[in-house]
């Protein structure tokens, strides 16, 4: 698939792709597209980084990459020219180029033989610069350092933290006996395998701290809930009872997580440590209560149950208590997620028949449809609560699909073998 | 017309980035906080689960017992009359072998969500428990669990499939 080449201007609508230089790694290559952008995007020139050309040009492109992909940039055409952070900017010429924001940077060499990035964004109009910094960097970690640069120059013209430092994490199934948990940076390059098994695996979940996913794995024929940590690959059990043992969900404090265990009858709600000691019943109706996702201020617990006839979400004290609903329109409302204010909550409402991404405002309980598609799960906050990622299916296929909260900005990222699903939006990087 | 073409260069290997935030010169713009690189992932690969070899009764295409599945109406999760023969020929073998532990494997068809889906799957395994605890079989011997609709029978996204996917397997110690 070649990029697309686009009018941004006539279109208003972006089409990109990244694709993998290198053929060693492109088999499960993320393609990342994107439809619909924001209203009024900010005019934004990247100009080309001084210094050393070619990694300038990786971190540039990065740079511009997660910025055009946000959904709210426009990217300003810089004619080519390379302008680095220390040369005075000829700020007339690019505020007639329509920049209400540049950046200039440069790739040097420090002493030590390791890669310097420094850059410096600038308010066209007021003529002043509004951030700068430095990295000290390697080669293989340019695309880091162009990631975080990005972030900085999101923060400055946003207000709100951006996430293309952050990472991903989602199942690919290869085929029926091959099931994969791989970790990808924001813009889906930088994939690395986790776990490969020949049975599915579902529910990944970070740790607040990004440095271990809890999920649920079948490799014993079974459902049984581990902790994985990333760097060194040790596993813990957290639940292996009699029965199925699935859903974990991290208390924001990363102490516990909040897991469904079958060995008492029927699917209940328990918290466990993070160790898996210490299990205790947080529901006790008769229904199926499952899907459990902690408030990010730690004092509830939203969940799914059937206690009303149909699938709805609930709301429990974290200390356990009487459930109150919290989903009333539609037979369907399952999978609650809240966002990282606390103040909406993502879910997956099936409406005529399709399973769609809807966010509802949880202080006067209006609910939005977020997409038209037909077969929408595990929706996941990006870190600043600007995105939700979900899966969701394209030609038979499984695919992500990142919506902004308002619907108007989609993303799509679909690996070139097997189907995706089950994704998971790390933590912020700290 | 605009060229979006973004040179991706992969990250072989990453190696730890040290990062040292400072203002380029000294009348530079804010200094940015430190915050670590993405660390580096370690590729682990489970292990499987060994199969064993089962007595002929229990494989036999003409014994009953060869038979493991059982198939629920769509929203249902009660056994049909029609399986209680099968059921109940396994209730008995585990009765009159009481070394052997079966594990029921409750599923559904893949409309929903997964987790919703592992909850009702295993109301399925729960029907067939029960039913067996009826008819007399231990409690240590039969353990019910749940795939959803992680494991289809028939990969399909249509009825014809959905109803194969709409199931209970029995297995037996040695299957799973």
């Amino acid at each position: 698939m070649l990029p697309l080449v686009s009018s941004l201007r006539r279109l208003n609508v972006l089409v990109f792709s990244i694709l993998a230089l290198l053929q060693a790694t492109a088999n499960a290559q993320l393609t990342i597209e994107i439809t619909g952008a924001g209203g009024n995007r900010i005019p934004v020139a990247i100009a080309d980084f001084g210094g050393e050309a070619s990694a300038g040009r990786v971190v540039t492109s990065v740079i511009r990459g997660d910025l055009e992909r946000s959904g709210l940039f426009r990217m300003i055409d810089t004619g080519g020219v390379a302008l680095s952070e220390a040369s005075a900017p000829a700020f007339d010429e690019w505020r007639s180029r329509g920049a209400d924001a540049l950046a200039a940077g440069s790739i040097g060499e420090s002493a030590d033989g390791r890669k310097e990035a420094r850059f410096r964004l600038y308010d066209v109009n007021k003529a002043s610069a509004l951030a700068g910094s430095a990295f000290v960097t390697s080669k293989p970690m340019l695309r880091a350092a162009g990631h975080r640069i990005a972030d900085i120059i999101y923060e400055k013209l946003t207000g709100e933290p951006g996430i293309f430092s952050t990472r991903i994490a989602y199942v690919v199934k290869v085929s029926s006996t091959r099931y994969e948990l791989h970790i990808a940076d924001a813009d889906g390059q930088n994939e690395q395998v986790a776990l490969i098994s020949k049975e599915p695996i579902i529910s990944p979940s970070w740790s607040p701290d990004g440095t271990r996913l809890a999920y649920v794995s079948f490799e014993n024929k079974k459902p049984v809930v581990y902790v994985h940590s990333l760097a060194s690959g040790k596993r813990i059990v957290v639940a292996n009872f009699k029965g199925s043992n699935s859903a974990p969900a991290w208390s924001p404090d990363g102490r516990k997580l909040a897991v469904v265990l079958s060995k008492d009858g029927g699917s209940q709600i328990f918290t466990v440590n993070a160790d898996g000691s210490g299990v205790q019943r947080l529901t006790s109706s008769p229904a199926i209560n499952t899907e459990p996702a902690f408030s990010p201020d730690g004092q509830s617990v939203y969940f799914t149950s059937d206690q009303g006839g149909s699938p709805q979400i609930y709301r429990i004290a974290a200390g356990g208590g009487e459930a109150q609903r919290v989903s009333f329109e539609g037979s369907y409302n399952v999978t609650p997620r809240l966002s990282p204010d606390g103040k909406s909550m993502a879910f997956i409402s099936r409406r005529e028949g399709s399973f769609r991404l809807s966010v509802m405002d949880l202080a006067n309980k209006q609910v939005q449809v977020l997409t038209d598609s037909h077969k929408d799960e595990s929706p996941t906050f990006a870190p600043n609560g600007r995105m939700i990622l979900i899966a969701t299916e394209q030609g038979g296929r499984g695919v992500l699909s990142a919506v902004s909260i308002d619907g108007r900005i989609k993303q799509r990222l679909s690996v070139s073998a097997g189907d995706v699903r089950e994704p998971a939006w790390g933590p912020f990087n700290k | 017309m605009k060229q979006l073409l973004i040179p991706a260069v992969l990250a072989l290997l990453l190696a730890a980035c040290g990062s040292t935030p400072e203002s380029p010169d000294s009348g530079g713009g804010a200094p940015v906080e430190s915050r670590g690189a993405p660390g580096s992932v370690t590729t682990v690969t489970t292990g499987g689960v060994e199969s064993r070899g089962l007595p002929a009764v229990l494989t036999d295409p003409k014994s009953i017992l060869s038979k493991r599945s059982v198939y629920f109406d769509f929203d249902s999760y009660e056994v049909k009359a029609e399986y209680k023969d099968l059921v109940t020929a396994h209730a008995k073998f585990l009765n009159d072998n009481r070394q052997f532990k079966m594990l029921i494997q409750g599923n559904t068809d893949e409309r929903g969500s997964r987790e919703y889906n592992l909850a009702l799957g295993q109301k399925r395994a729960d029907a067939i428990k029960r039913m067996l605890a009826l008819l007399g079989v231990r409690e240590d011997q039969i353990e019910s669990v749940s795939l959803g609709e992680e494991k289809p029978k028939d990969e399909g996204h249509n009825e014809t499939a959905w109803a194969q996917n709409r199931r209970g397997d029995m297995l037996y110690s040695g299957e799973f």
